[in-house]
């Protein structure tokens, strides 16, 4: 008991040491689930009902991958929301109403009290088996001051209320409590180890040899194996009582949610917490066999064979160590349960109606409350271990106390992702299913008591079949506590969604149904995301603030929420924003629906419409799709600006075509002006004979002519570059064209012995079309072919002819023809003076690029192919008249 | 002995009007058409000077000047003789190892004292 003061000093002294605040602690203290029950009432179990007793593990640890998605939502929830139990989580979820706060907070007392004194129990019983021996009967007297299990009792009490509810803020970690429940769970481990090893390889030979001699009880059969005469389904549904008690016991809420210091220990805490129970599991049945094989002939419980034997084989040492072992599972569960139950029934039951009546309340005064509810706890648990638990087995009494606290299900998890889920549903649910639970379970308690008549039991309530504890409705499994499960939870679930599905939500329900189910949407700026409509002062809030928090801490807290909204310090009358921010602050300190009172009692709240809400709703989402509306926007700019680099790269690009066009257009005309410039400077030579004059003079005239062809075509070019020529046009058939084109060349064929080839179409071919441009075409295409045929043989082949509503005429050569890949280049402008390994012909290097345009003028083509067996064929089309 | 000139250019009348110039002015003229001629003639003949065109199909210009330049037994002068008249093309042209640049159209008397001034220098 001292090292456990000692440690919890430790702890809360070093409230910031690293050590408190690190995932192996926090694992170990989620080990609090493993009581008192687990440390006898396994090996109990074990040793009459087999491997039942696995089901309260295999629950948790199937659980174990979906912390990270669950609890994650409920710690940042509880976080945001400053939720410290579990009532108060349901009761905000709900709008923060304070009567299903206070149902929660009954169900927990319920569901928890029993369990509590079943902890009481194994430490009384424990103490009597180690003190007086394995065979004497318990001879604890019923007066209290006799007893020492009272005296247990209230030194528990104490270590509770010191470490767990000496601050009215129970927002705050309690540091020293979490370092007591690992230490505890640490140590439970290992006695419950060493206690497995002493039994399995010092008494007996090891595993194979507890099992060989185990394997002559009469009953070997089924304690090894899985309910092998009733199904599996009691299996799963056990499974599932206990996942649910896992998440749903208030103390597993305050050291898995409350406790929490950062939300990433839960990563580590979902494999470590699965090998804790795995551990702690292995040597539950070498123990349990042993201990039948051991007292074979002997009345000893079996839920106290941890104790029995080491005690047997005269160990003393080691049966004080498992006492304590069994102890401090006792104790932890003790004291983190009441810390967790004293707060709940204070701030969700007590404290709404104590400010209800009086709003000037102090913070000190509901401290008092809370301890003072924590000391009754305890000692209602003491009377009901006196009256009540003696009777059962460890392990049924934690299983009544698990269905009872699965009830919250529903309300808990369902309302985590369902917005609909409604108050009045929720209310309907639990109490539905706590009328059954209490019918199917509880009553069947009483009744053995004898405080109700037997008839209940077996002829049903009020003398009605179906109204049977054990057999409710019919529901009649082998096992009343799964019965029992199956047709509260049924119904609650049912009811639940039914009545939530029919009621509609307050404003303040669809708000906080809001925040709950997209809390990671909003945990980032809550303040000013819940609606509210109202008006406070500031001093007002202030004034409330430092009655329960002390004016210190309020001024800090208010200066700090100020500054951060950039909210000027001398307003007088509070915001919304504010006023949540108190309400909060409140919430951390007295629980949700107190809070809610007491702010109430300052603010001036006007009654939010439902269309006011809506309206509201319709700004956030305003707000959302204005949001969306801008990224789009941007995205939209940035396509823009892409586009825009491209134009501008195309338009560069053209820049340069320009660039390099003029300065080839100037390069071009530099050859024939410095023929005539060379030429002339000869002439003024008056040595000159006639003869050399007329030469020179002819070249003159010669470079004049072709400045002036090149003059014209790069008019011309730029002409229909820009889209500005406009000839007259007429229909004319390009048979003609051809021959008139042909008759001009005729001597310049002649004269180079070049062979010419025609063959026209049969028939005319009527195209529309300026008959000049299109004998320009022909006339370059031909003067080409001259060019490019072959200069010792050379053969040039005009042909035309219809195809697909078009005429087409084509020229080919027998020169070397034009590799495909260079065959779109020679449109480009002056495409043969860039490239120098094609010998340089007469011309400017612009005629197919006219020829091209003027073809597109007349909505043709125009195109390169390969002449058989050589050469090239150039060749365009242009539409017929119809 | 008469001091021999090649002149490179694929442009007949300017071939044919340097051709005039130099002869008047007491040189032995050779002539070639393209890059590929030029390298044959130089080879055999090993002219004082060379005008030489820079844009010509098959061999260029600077190529023939890299390789006359690159060529110890050749001595030849080398003058350019291109219409392109950028820095950037008159850079390149000393570059390859070029004596002179002069751009198109040319003075005749500038080219005439130029092919002087450096036949006399090998």
């Amino acid at each position: 008991m001292a090292l456990l003061f000692g440690i919890a000093y430790l702890g809360e002294k070093n409230e910031s040491s690293r050590w408190v605040k690190n995932p192996y602690v926090y694992a170990l203290s989620l080990a609090v689930y493993c009581t008192a029950w687990t440390f006898y009432g396994s090996v109990g179990r074990a040793a009459s009902a087999g491997l039942d007793f696995l089901t309260t593990y295999i629950g948790p640890i199937l659980l174990a991958p979906l912390l990270w998605v669950l609890v994650r939502k409920v710690i940042r929830i509880s976080k945001v929301q400053r939720i410290t139990t579990i009532a108060d989580f349901i009761s905000s979820r709900y709008g923060k109403d304070t009567s299903i706060g206070a149902l929660v907070a009954f169900v927990c007392f319920f569901g928890v009290l029993p369990y509590i004194s079943i902890q009481i129990k194994a430490i009384s019983k424990s103490f009597t088996v180690i003190t007086e021996g394995l065979t004497v009967e318990s001879t604890s007297s019923n007066i209290f001051f006799n007893d020492t299990a009272f005296y247990i009792t209230l030194i528990l009490a104490c270590f509770t209320i010191l470490f767990g509810a000496r601050r009215i803020d129970t927002h705050r970690k309690n540091s020293g409590l979490v370092s007591v429940i690992a230490f505890e769970s640490l140590f439970k481990l290992l006695v419950f180890f060493v206690i497995g090893v002493y039994i399995t390889f010092f008494l007996f030979d090891g595993f194979g040899d507890v099992f060989n001699k185990a394997a002559k009880l009469n009953d070997f059969e089924y304690l090894i194996t899985i309910d092998n005469d009733e199904g599996y389904s009691e299996w799963m549904w056990l499974n599932i009582l206990s996942a649910f008690a896992f998440i749903l016991l208030p103390r597993q809420f305050q050291v898995m949610i409350k406790e929490n210091t950062d939300e990433k220990h839960l990563l580590k805490a979902s494999w470590l917490f699965p090998l804790y129970l795995l551990l702690i599991n292995i040597f539950v049945v070498p123990i349990a066999m042993a201990g039948r094989l051991i007292f074979q002939d002997i009345d000893i419980d079996a839920d106290m064979f941890m104790l029995a034997i080491p005690m047997n084989a005269k160990e003393l040492g080691l049966a004080i160590m498992t006492y304590l072992g069994g102890f401090s599972a006792a104790t932890s569960m003790i004291i983190v349960s009441t810390t967790a139950l004293g707060v709940m029934i204070s701030n969700s039951v007590i404290n709404p109606l104590i400010l209800k009546n009086n709003t000037e309340t102090k913070g000190r005064l509901l401290l008092r409350v809370r301890q003072f509810t924590i000391l009754f706890i305890l000692l209602f648990s003491y009377l009901y271990f006196k009256f009540v638990s003696n009777r059962f087995s460890i392990v049924s009494i934690g299983l009544i106390s698990f269905v009872a606290v699965a009830q919250l299900a529903p309300s808990f998890i369902i309302g985590l992702y369902w917005k609909s889920a409604t108050r009045i549903g929720a209310f309907s649910g639990i109490c539905i299913g706590m009328i059954i639970w209490f019918f199917t379970l509880v009553v069947p308690t009483i009744v053995s008591t004898g405080w109700l008549p037997e008839s209940i039991m077996t002829n049903g309530l009020f003398g009605i079949e179906l109204f049977k504890p054990y057999q409710f409705l019919g529901v009649r499994g082998p096992n009343s506590i799964v019965n029992g499960f199956f047709a509260s939870f049924f119904f609650n679930l049912i009811t639940y969604l039914i009545v939530s599905l029919l009621t509609k939500r307050s404003t303040k329900e669809i708000n906080q149904a809001e925040v709950f189910v997209d809390i990671f949407k909003y945990s980032k700026f809550y303040e000013s995301a819940v609606f509210w409509k109202g008006k406070a002062m500031v001093k007002d809030v202030q004034n409330l603030l430092e009655r329960f928090l002390g004016r210190k801490q309020s001024e800090l807290a208010l200066n700090h929420f100020q500054s951060k909204n950039n909210i000027d310090q001398n307003i007088t009358e509070a915001d919304f924003r504010m006023v949540n921010f108190a309400e909060n602050l409140l919430a951390g300190a007295i629980g949700s629906s107190s809070a809610r009172v007491l702010v109430s009692s300052v603010v001036r709240e006007e009654q939010l419409h439902m269309d006011e809400v809506l309206s509201m709703l319709k700004e956030t989402q305003h707000f959302i799709s204005d949001n969306k509306e801008l990224r789009k926007k941007s995205e939209e700019l940035a396509e823009a600006g892409e586009k825009l680099r491209i134009a501008n790269q195309q338009l560069r690009e053209i820049d340069d075509q320009k660039d390099e066009f003029i300065s080839t257009v100037t390069h071009e005309m530099r050859t024939p002006v410095t023929a005539i410039r060379a030429s002339s400077e000869i002439m003024q030579d008056p040595s000159l004979t006639n003869e050399e004059r007329a030469h020179f003079s002819k070249t003159i005239v010669e470079e004049t002519q072709r400045m002036e062809r090149l003059i014209n075509q790069v008019l011309d070019l730029e002409k229909m570059r820009s889209g500005k020529m406009n000839v007259p046009v007429e229909v004319i058939d390009l048979n003609q064209i051809a021959v008139d084109s042909l008759d001009s060349l005729s001597p310049l064929i002649q004269e180079k012995g070049i062979k010419l080839n025609t063959r026209f179409s049969e028939d005319n071919l009527p195209v529309l079309c300026n008959e000049d441009k299109i004998k320009q075409v022909i006339l370059n295409l031909v003067s080409n072919a001259i060019k490019f045929c072959n200069k010792e043989d050379g053969k040039i082949a005009l042909t035309t002819n219809r195809s697909n509503g078009t005429a087409e005429l084509s020229v080919g050569d027998n020169g070397s023809g034009i590799p495909v890949e260079s065959r779109p280049l020679l449109f480009q402008a002056f495409y043969q003076a860039q490239n120098q390994t094609i010998k340089k012909p007469e011309g400017s290097g612009l005629g197919l690029t006219i020829s091209k345009k003027i073809i597109e003028y007349h909505n043709g083509e125009i195109w390169i192919e390969q002449n058989e067996p050589n050469g090239a064929v150039v060749a365009f089309k242009i539409p017929l008249m119809q | 002995m008469k001091k021999k000139v090649l002149i490179v250019d694929d442009e007949p009348n300017i071939l044919m009007s340097l051709e005039f110039l130099m002869k008047k002015n007491d040189f032995n003229v050779f002539i070639a058409r393209d890059g590929s001629e030029a390298l044959t003639i130089v080879q055999q003949e090993n002219p004082e000077v060379i005008i030489l065109d820079i844009m010509m199909p098959n061999v260029d210009g600077y190529e023939v000047c890299q390789f006359i330049k690159k060529e110890p037994s050749l001595k030849s002068k080398v003058i350019f003789l291109s219409a392109k008249s950028k820095q950037s093309d008159i850079d390149k042209g000393y570059e390859a190892g070029a004596d002179y640049y002069m751009t198109k159209p040319f003075s005749t008397k500038n080219i005439v004292s130029k092919v002087n001034e450096l036949s006399i220098l090998t």
